[in-house]
C-alpha cells in the first residue's frame, strides 16, 4: 500500500476512491515519432477527463510506443492509463516495462490480450502470448503487492500501479462473460473498462449480474463509450468489428438524423448513454473512446455534466 | 499424425533447376496417409516433373522411390548404395526425412517437396486440422480434452477472449473459437465453476521455447 492506503495513488484511483463518477478517455500515439500530433490529441482531454488510456499498437498496427506516449503524457501533466497486451512481450519483457513505466512515473495500467497481429500491418509476424491477461493482471498484482517478480525473487522497489482489465458483456458466449469479469477481479483488477456499450438492456442486464454477484463491490466498472461519427460507422462496427453488438435500432436512428447531423445524433446517443451510466448501478464511471475525435470530448463531456473534474489530493 | 502440404510446383522446379538425374523418395509414414507423399503422390509428381523439364527442352531423369519411414535410420539405410547415384535426392517425407537423409548422407544433396504444416487429423475426407501444439506438457484435462494452447489462436488459458464471436475466432470465420467449445462444453455439463480456477503461467522449457527437444526411453536405451 501508498501512501493514505492508496494502491497506487494515481489520480484515477482517488477519484474512484472518493466516489466520485470517474471519466477517462483514450488517445492513440501517432504512427510515427511524431511528438506534436500526440500533443493535438491529448492537449483537447486535459482537465476534461481523469486518465487517459493510451493504446499499445491498436489493431495490431505499429504506433509509437504506449511507454512512450504515456511517459510524454506524463512530462506534460496530463495522467495516462499505460495499456499493454500480450501479443508483443514475453514475461521478460512485460516485467521490465512495468518497472520502467513507474519509473517514468506513470500509476495506471491495463492489461489485455490484444488484437492478434493478423488484423493489423504487419501480419507476418511471430506473436508471443507468453502469459494471458488474467496472467498479466496477477502479474502486475504480484509485483505491486507481494514486491516479486513472477519467479519469486524480490524487486528493489515494487511498482505501485493501479490494474486496470477489459471486460466485454457482448462477446460470446455470453452467459460466461460475468463470470470471465470475476475472474478478472480475482486475478487482481481495480477497475475495469468495458468494451463500446450500444445495447444497452442487453448491458443492463450484464450489470446486474456483477451487482448480484458482488462484483461492483470489489472492483470499479468504467461503462465503455465510443459516439458514432456516421451511420457507416455505426454499420461497419455492427458488421466487422468481432464482439461488438450494435443494434438495428441504434443504427437507424444515426442514419434517421440524415445527411450532415449523423455526427450530432451519434454525440447525442453518447450522452444520453453516459446520463444513464451515471444512475446505473454498480457503473464507476465512464470510459470515453472517441476514435480519431479526440477534440470533441470536452463537449461531450460538458454536455454530458461530468465537467468539472473532481480534484482529490 | 504430422500433417504435409506439397510445396507449388515452380518452387520445387527452382530448386532441381541445375540437376539432370534425381531420386524422389517418399515415405509410408504420415505423409501416405494425408495424401501427399504417398506412392501415389511420388508417381505423380515424378510424371509432373519429367513432363514439366521435357517442355524446357531439359529432360530430367526422375527415379522413384519408397522407404517405410524416413525417420528412422534403419529406413533410411535402406538408400546406402544409391544415393550417390543422383545429383540430387527429394524427400516427400515432412520436415524430418531431408534431415535424417542429410545427416546420413552428408555429401548428397537433399530437398523437401512439402511443407509440414502441423499435428493433426482428417476432420473429413480431404480436410486436416491441428489438434496439438507439441507444448510437452499436455493440459487438456482441464479444458474437458479441448487445447486451447494449439487450437485459440492467442493459446489463452483464461478463454474466450473479446473476440469470439458466433462460435467463431476473430482471427477467421474458418477458425472455430476453441474456447467457445469449451465454455459450452462445460456449461452442458454443469461444470462452469471449473472455469473459475486461475491457471498459473506455464512453462514453456517443455515446448519449443526451450530449445530444440529430445525424448530418452532410458530401459529403451539400455
Amino acid at each position: 500500500m501508498s501512501d493514505n492506503g492508496y494502491k497506487s495513488g494515481s489520480n484515477l484511483e482517488k477519484v474512484l476512491r472518493a466516489g466520485h463518477f470517474a471519466f477517462t478517455g483514450e488517445c492513440g500515439p501517432p504512427k510515427g515519432a511524431n511528438v506534436e500530433h500526440l500533443k493535438e490529441k491529448m492537449n483537447p482531454l486535459r482537465g476534461v477527463v481523469d486518465a487517459i488510456n493510451v493504446t499499445d499498437n491498436q489493431t495490431a498496427v505499429v504506433r509509437m510506443s504506449s511507454k512512450a506516449a504515456s511517459a510524454l503524457m506524463v512530462q506534460a501533466g496530463l495522467e495516462p492509463n499505460f495499456q499493454m497486451v500480450c501479443r508483443d512481450r514475453n514475461r521478460i519483457a512485460m516485467q521490465s516495462d512495468i518497472l520502467g513505466i513507474h519509473a517514468l512515473g506513470i500509476r495506471n495500467m491495463l492489461c489485455l490480450s490484444g488484437d492478434h497481429q493478423t488484423f493489423g500491418n504487419h501480419p507476418e509476424a511471430k506473436n508471443v502470448y507468453d502469459l494471458d491477461s488474467m496472467q498479466l493482471i496477477a502479474l502486475v498484482k504480484k509485483m505491486r503487492d507481494e514486491g516479486k517478480f513472477l519467479n519469486g525473487e524480490d524487486i528493489d522497489g515494487p511498482p505501485k500501479l493501479f490494474i486496470g482489465a477489459a471486460a466485454n458483456p457482448f462477446a460470446e458466449p455470453t452467459e460466461f462473460r460475468v463470470y470471465r469479469l470475476a475472474n478478472k477481479i480475482d486475478a487482481g483488477a481495480d477497475f475495469i473498462q468495458t468494451q463500446c456499450i450500444y445495447n444497452m438492456p442487453r448491458f443492463r442486464e450484464f450489470m446486474k449480474r456483477a451487482v448480484d454477484m458482488g462484483l461492483t463491490e470489489k472492483c470499479y466498472i468504467l461503462a465503455g463509450v465510443t459516439p458514432f461519427k456516421s451511420a457507416g460507422m455505426a454499420k461497419y462496427m455492427a458488421k466487422s468489428v468481432p464482439g461488438m453488438d450494435v443494434p438495428d435500432d441504434v443504427i437507424k436512428r444515426i442514419e434517421g438524423a440524415g445527411k450532415g447531423k449523423m455526427a450530432e445524433e451519434g454525440i447525442k446517443f453518447a450522452i444520453e448513454q453516459i446520463q444513464e451510466f451515471k444512475e446505473m448501478p454498480g457503473v464507476a464511471g465512464v470510459h470515453l473512446m472517441a476514435i480519431e475525435w479526440e477534440h470533441k470530448v470536452p463537449e461531450i463531456a460538458e454536455r454530458a455534466g461530468v465537467l468539472p473534474r473532481p480534484k482529490v489530493d | 499424425m504430422i500433417i504435409a502440404d506439397r510445396k507449388p510446383l515452380g518452387e520445387i522446379l527452382e530448386m532441381i533447376k541445375p540437376y539432370d538425374n534425381i531420386a524422389l523418395v517418399g515415405c509410408k509414414g504420415c505423409v501416405t496417409v494425408c495424401n501427399v507423399g504417398g506412392l501415389k503422390e511420388v508417381e505423380i509428381l515424378a510424371s509432373t516433373l519429367r513432363i514439366a523439364r521435357k517442355k524446357e527442352g531439359r529432360p530430367l531423369k526422375v527415379d522413384e522411390r519408397m522407404l517405410e519411414r524416413q525417420c528412422d535410420p534403419e529406413y533410411i539405410e535402406q538408400l546406402r548404395d544409391v544415393h550417390d547415384q543422383y545429383d540430387a535426392v527429394l524427400s516427400m517425407a515432412c520436415g524430418v526425412g531431408p534431415q535424417f537423409l542429410s545427416e546420413a548422407y552428408p555429401l548428397q544433396r537433399f530437398f523437401p517437396t512439402v511443407n509440414t504444416r502441423f499435428m493433426g487429423g482428417a476432420v473429413t475426407h480431404g480436410i486436416w486440422e491441428e489438434r496439438c501444439a507439441g507444448c510437452g506438457t499436455c493440459i487438456i484435462h482441464y479444458f474437458d480434452g479441448l487445447c486451447p494452447i494449439a487450437r485459440c489462436s492467442k493459446s489463452l488459458q483464461h478463454g474466450p477472449c473479446g473476440g469470439s464471436s458466433h462460435g467463431k475466432c476473430e482471427v477467421s470465420k474458418d477458425i472455430v473459437c476453441i474456447w467457445d467449445l469449451i465454455v459450452r462444453k462445460k456449461m452442458e455439463q454443469g461444470r462452469l465453476e471449473d472455469l473459475r480456477n486461475y491457471r498459473a503461467a506455464k512453462d514453456w522449457r517443455t515446448a519449443r521455447d526451450g530449445g530444440p527437444r529430445k525424448s530418452m526411453r532410458e530401459e529403451l536405451v539400455r
